[in-house]
């Protein structure tokens, strides 16, 4: 049954990724360059989106909220941002649109691929080392959400009921991608990259 | 072709609601790790090991967690390596129902040439350092644009929230000096 799960969402995961450009490096360093920015309102709505249902779904009693994971803070999601963030605008390509991309066809993918099989290696030797440096340990009580979500068995950083912080920020998300324009450098710049 | 942003958001986020209904959230970058477990213990069987309650490593990194990464490693067809390659699949489907990629963004990608020119082998090399600099991070931060960015932020996870500060910090500065044209 999991497995079947996992090809449904997985399926649609990738096709609405491709759909939205995320596979398409020229969108991604249209978004990264603040030029062409639609890419980053469905990115906004799609947080929004999948935070209000989740958290009205929860506060209906429809979502099991043991289904939440919620990842630790530490320096290191830090550092590591940074790095990630570095390779992703120089490439064009992250994780998911990366192995995307390369099932689109593009060759350069299957180079960011490759790359990153090493770079996943070279964390697994390196790993002791940061361990050892401190850097992974817990930062504001690490495995933490905004509010205190009922039932979760995640800490919240502020005593509001999370559900209700979660559909609140929910909504800004959706508010913040119809605010945002289509570019945000200011320049009134052609948008001469077609979508292929 | 490339839908409409506010129907792309709006699947895009029931894709991610559906994920955490049904099973649980969406992440990728995990699996880069599985997959060099998977290589690494095919090469070396001694890499992963069953012990008496589950499996371990030779590697701290796979064996972290009570082993749960070793074993996925030795058990590929489990929920979050399936995922994956069904990801992959889709997205696939996806480019081939619209008509495919043209033949010269597969080569090049059209913002790569208007800046750096028909240098498609130096495309490869970025493409590649720019991998093994992205899982690296991912892995330190344990979670990618997926998991810690979508997947986290719309929990209302603080580590999404840091992850994603950090990763614009750096991507948005990096892509302006890289990419002036295009």
């Amino acid at each position: 049954m999991e497995i079947l799960l996992a090809i449904v969402i997985g399926v649609a995961f990738g096709a609405v990724l491709d759909r939205i450009g995320a596979t398409n490096p020229n969108v991604i360093s249209g978004m990264l360059t603040l030029r062409r920015i639609k890419l980053m309102k469905t990115i906004l709505l799609a947080i929004g989106t999948g935070s209000i249902l989740m958290f009205g779904g929860q506060m209906l009693g429809l979502v099991d909220v043991g289904h939440m994971s919620v990842k630790a803070a530490y320096i290191g999601v830090f550092i590591g941002g940074l790095m990630l963030g570095a390779g992703w605008a120089a490439s064009g390509f992250c994780p998911g649109t990366g192995v995307c991309a390369a099932a689109t066809g593009r060759r350069d993918a299957l180079f960011f691929i490759a790359g990153g099989l090493l770079g996943a290696a070279a964390y697994m030797a390196t790993y002791p080392a940061w361990k050892a440096s401190g850097l992974l340990n817990d930062i504001a009580g690490g495995k933490v959400t905004l509010g205190s979500v009922p039932g979760a068995s995640y800490d919240g950083i502020f005593a509001v009921s999370g559900d209700i912080l979660g559909i609140v920020l929910g909504l800004v998300f959706v508010l913040v991608a119809f605010v945002l324009p289509d570019n945000l450098t200011g320049q009134k710049r052609p948008a001469n990259v077609p979508a292929e | 072709m490339t839908l409409d942003w506010k129907l792309g958001g709006v699947l895009l986020g029931i894709v991610f609601f559906a994920a955490v209904l049904l099973v649980k959230p969406i992440g990728v970058s995990t699996q880069f790790v599985i997959l060099d477990g998977i290589v690494a213990d095919a090469v070396s069987p001694d890499f992963i090991t069953q012990i008496e309650d589950g499996y371990t490593s030779t590697n701290a990194y796979m064996a972290k967690s009570s082993g749960k990464y070793a074993k996925n490693a030795a058990n590929p067809l489990n929920y979050s390596f399936i995922f994956v390659l069904a990801m992959a699949a889709g997205a696939a489907l996806s480019a081939f129902s619209r008509g495919g990629v043209g033949r010269a963004e597969k080569r090049l990608p059209q913002i790569w040439e208007a800046n750096f020119g028909d240098t498609p082998w130096k495309r490869y090399a970025v493409a590649f350092l720019g991998g093994f600099v992205v899982l690296y991070g991912a892995r330190l931060a344990g979670g990618c644009t997926s998991g810690h960015m979508m997947s986290g932020m719309m929990q209302t996870a603080l580590s999404g929230y840091i992850f994603a500060a950090g990763a614009f910090a750096a991507a948005i500065p990096t892509a302006m000096m890289m990419y002036k044209e295009g």
